[in-house]
């Protein structure tokens, strides 16, 4: 490896490195403004000045590839006094006003201000004032702060495939805008926020709401979609005051979505506090010992088979343990957790989770996506899969169409018939897929909810290994599920028995044949409520709450502790930042309070047990963190029927997947916003 | 000079004339297919030609379809230069060199007068006849200072009377000559400055 000198100290460094990457491996502190390791290179900041051997000038280190035999040094008066110059010209234009200036604490520009900079400023002229833009419902924006890094420009073009931030103008009067200040049409677009070095771009919905060192972080998972992003979580006394990314390059990079980040403030608000009881067709607060009572009552009163459950989309693998525990003690086997009947073998791990692993997205060589649009389900999965695609131009093909992903791809077919035809060879694209080396087929639960959604999976599963597209090395066989609780309750056997397979639970809740629905946090199930008695424990009063004849209150992802499995098979924790809201409890301290009222004799576990025993069950667990181990590959022949159907991708309401969103101020405006675009048109 | 402003009345469409699309195969045959986007500075001028001397954001859009960019792509540039007129001008479009030579010999002066005879702000339509003027720095004809651009002209060697009746006769619509007004060809020394039997400089 070539060798680089820097500051005296000789290190080695990998080709094609900048110079400001050489001095980050050997511990050299630059400071810099516009350069983002995850973004294309600008070098128009100028902070990252440094003294280069032979220069006559100093060089911006972020730009400069670093070559054999450099001689760099950081430490000397020439780099120190070009430092003090950029950051007089950054700040000559800057506003002083960080007592009002919502990064103040975590500004770039003031830390760096205070390292490098002078502590007085030589312009006595007058600061220019730029017009405050209108970026959308997310974003606020003060550009007189701005200092023209163009981070959020690079950002908008190259991550967010949204090409709709610039700068207008030149010189003195440079601005930067969205293009006739509409707002950007990302799902990714609050990320600009978290990039903005200054505070030219600050939250909307966080604003003037607290200073950074006011607040508690956890370091937690999100739980609105399947990707299961790292995030930390900021809480004031017990509010949750906003969600950061935290980075992660195996799953979300440096991002998250708007979603995650911004249905925060649903965590305040529809919450349930107190059980209720529905009496004269009317929901009246209630005490628990009531609620419980009512509830055991209504268990005596039915037969086992009678009764059904159904979990949601954000409940954590302990809870849902503790409920399927409680499930056996009732004696009943009709345990549910898929909002629509989508086909999933749950025989071995492969045929349900995401097996190429997000990060091994960038090593694909060809993309089919199946029913699924993954810019809406799993919007920073499909950031990885643009990233994929700026970066190889890898071919990227789908069956239904899903709409604009932000990126090009072809449509090979619209049915059944197409995948049908791929598998038989029959289709000019399944020579393409023949070529490949690391294909990667990615089905959505559109397609897997069709009649022929058992055809459509084992076939391609079996045509892939038949062809050694699946082997030991490259596993591109991929299922993305919708929600973040769907992955961890496959692996804990929820579905067991008749269930498995079959669409018991869904013909028999059509039937009518329950009479005792328990709805643990799940919102989406759609229900024609008759004469059964429908029990919803969960933390927000949505459509689950609206059916209920019983709610009992119980924490939201943010105020307890919990595994979620996400669609890789990762196992993650999601930390408790906050607490329960009023007298409401976690989800399996409820359970074994009915456990207990109901007579059982049995010792009913302790949250760690539940742990232990979450840990244990889960097939081919590795380590908490880490992808899952990977099982041999064998042929199941399963005789799956094909119908001919068209396969549409069910569009998502992005905004109002679940019930935190629902009861989001924000996401509703969001929702809103887009809803006009649609209407509109977008092209203003 | 400041940043420029989209003008508030926009015409909803916009569309190369048959002529000017002819023109446009030509530019873009100059530029490779994958970099097409290279050319959209001349369509932007093609488009300011055909559209009395301004782009509107019809325009802009048009060109950003044409060349597969976005549309932000597109407005940067048309902000970024400042021969691009993003706000209609006058049919008489008067651009008054202030770069420091002319400026020396007195710009200032043809400033006042625009301001007098035209309208008291840059980029206003004036009332009588159709004219607009602007500010605008080095023209590049230093030698004949001060100067002014009108529409494609340029109108050399000035002094407070003969500003005086251009810009009448600009408002009357019947524009004098462009060229030289202390009776130079092109930037040959004035007559009685030659020397040594040379008859050109």
């Amino acid at each position: 490896m070539p060798k680089i000198t820097i500051n005296g100290k000789e290190i080695e460094f990998e080709k094609g490195m900048t110079v400001l990457q050489a001095c980050e491996l050997a511990d050299v502190e630059i400071p810099r403004f516009c350069y983002h390791e995850k973004l294309s290179i600008a070098g128009n900041c100028r902070m990252c000045l440094v003294e280069m051997e032979k220069s006559p000038k100093p060089i911006a280190s972020c730009a400069m590839p670093a070559t054999e035999g450099m001689n760099i040094k950081t430490n000397t008066t020439l780099v120190e006094k070009a430092r003090k110059g950029v950051m007089e010209f950054l700040l000559a234009n800057h506003p002083l006003d960080c007592p009002v200036c919502d990064q103040g604490g975590e500004c770039d520009l003031q830390d760096q201000s205070l390292y490098y900079g002078v502590d007085k400023s030589r312009f006595v002229e007058n600061k220019r004032y730029v017009k405050e833009k209108y970026m959308g419902p997310l974003i606020k924006t003060q550009m007189t702060r701005c200092i023209h890094c163009t981070r959020c420009v690079r950002f908008a073009t190259e991550v967010a495939g949204v090409p709709e931030i610039g700068a207008i103008g030149r010189g003195e009067n440079m601005e930067i805008t969205t293009y006739l200040e509409k707002s950007m049409d990302s799902e990714l677009s609050a990320n600009v926020i978290d990039l903005c070095p200054v505070g030219a771009l600050t939250s909307k919905p966080y604003a003037f709401e607290a200073r950074p060192w006011e607040l508690k972080k956890t370091e937690s998972v999100d739980v609105m979609d399947a990707v299961g992003s790292n995030i930390r979580v900021d809480t004031y006394n017990w509010e949750v005051k906003r969600i950061l990314p935290r980075l992660n390059n195996e799953i979300n990079e440096e991002w998250i979505s708007d979603k995650t980040r911004y249905s925060c403030d649903g965590l305040l608000k529809q919450r349930l506090d107190v059980p209720y009881i529905k009496k004269n067709n009317k929901l009246q607060k209630s005490n628990w010992d009531e609620a419980i009572n009512l509830l055991v009552n209504k268990i005596h009163s039915v037969q086992p088979n009678e009764i059904a459950g159904h979990i949601g989309d954000m409940i954590n693998m302990e809870n849902a343990l503790s409920f399927k525990k409680f499930f056996q003690l009732l004696k009943s086997e009709n345990l549910e957790f898929r909002e629509k009947n989508f086909y999933i073998n749950s025989d071995e791990k492969m045929n349900y989770i995401f097996n190429s692993s997000i990060a091994g997205v960038e090593d694909a060589d060809l993309i089919l996506l199946v029913g699924t649009n993954p810019r809406h389900e799993a919007s920073i999965l499909n950031a990885r899969i643009r990233k994929t695609f700026v970066q190889k131009k890898v071919p990227i093909f789908s069956i239904g169409n899903p709409g604009d992903l932000t990126y090009e791809y072809e449509i090979i077919g619209d049915s059944t018939e197409d995948i049908k035809k791929i598998v038989n060879k029959e289709h000019d694209f399944s020579q393409k897929l023949l070529c490949a080396k690391k294909p990667i087929i990615i089905i959505g639960e559109s397609a897997l909810e069709l009649k022929s959604g058992g055809y459509i999976f084992e076939e391609i599963k079996k045509f892939l290994i038949k062809n050694n597209l699946i082997n030991e090395n490259w596993n591109g066989l991929n299922i993305l599920v919708q929600n973040a609780s769907t992955v961890g309750l496959l692996d804990l056997k929820i579905l067991q028995g008749k269930n498995t397979k079959s669409s018991s639970f869904f013909d028999e809740l059509k039937k009518r044949k329950f009479k005792l629905l328990y709805l643990l946090g799940s919102d989406n199930l759609e229900i024609q409520k008759n004469d059964e008695f429908i029990v919803y424990q969960g933390s927000h009063g949505d459509r689950g709450a609206e059916i209920a004849d019983l709610i009992l209150p119980s924490a939201t992802y943010t105020e307890q502790y919990g595994l979620y499995e996400n669609l890789e098979g990762r196992i993650q924790e999601c930390k408790k930042a906050s607490y329960p809201i009023g007298e409401a409890l976690e989800d399996w301290k409820i359970f074994n309070r009915v456990i207990k009222t109901l007579g059982f004799k049995e010792k009913l576990p302790n949250f760690d047990e539940l742990r232990k025993e979450v840990l244990v069950t889960v097939p081919n667990f590795s380590e908490i963190n880490e992808l899952p181990k990977k099982s041999p590959i064998k042929i199941n022949n399963i005789e799956t029927s094909f119908y001919n159907e068209k396969i549409f991708v069910r569009e998502l309401d992005y905004y109002y997947t679940n019930s935190i969103s629902r009861s989001s101020k924000t996401m509703s405006e969001c929702r809103q916003i887009r809803q006009k675009v649609k209407k509109d048109g977008t092209n203003n | 000079m400041s940043l420029k402003k989209v003008h508030e009345n926009q015409p909803k469409e916009f569309k190369f004339s048959d002529k000017n699309l002819k023109k446009v195969e030509e530019i873009l045959k100059k530029y490779p297919e994958k970099n097409k986007k290279s050319a959209v500075m001349p369509l932007l001028y093609l488009a300011q030609r055909q559209n009395n001397n301004w782009i509107p954001l019809a325009a802009m859009k048009y060109i950003a379809n044409y060349l597969a960019m976005p549309y932000i792509s597109v407005y940067e540039v048309a902000t970024f230069y400042t021969m691009y007129n993003l706000a209609p001008v006058g049919k008489h479009f008067i651009q008054v060199c202030t770069t420091t030579p002319c400026l020396l010999r007195g710009a200032d002066k043809i400033v006042k007068l625009c301001k007098e005879n035209i309208s008291p702000n840059e980029n206003e339509i004036s009332k009588k006849g159709n004219c607009s003027w602007m500010e605008v720095e080095c023209l590049g004809a230093c030698v004949s200072a001060p100067m002014v651009q009108i529409n494609d002209d340029y109108y050399e060697d000035l002094d407070e009377k003969s500003t005086k009746e251009i810009l009448t006769s600009l408002i009357n619509d019947k524009p004098l000559k462009p060229g030289s007004y202390r009776g130079r060809k092109n930037t040959s020394p004035e007559k009685n400055l030659i020397n040594n039997g040379e008859k050109y400089a």
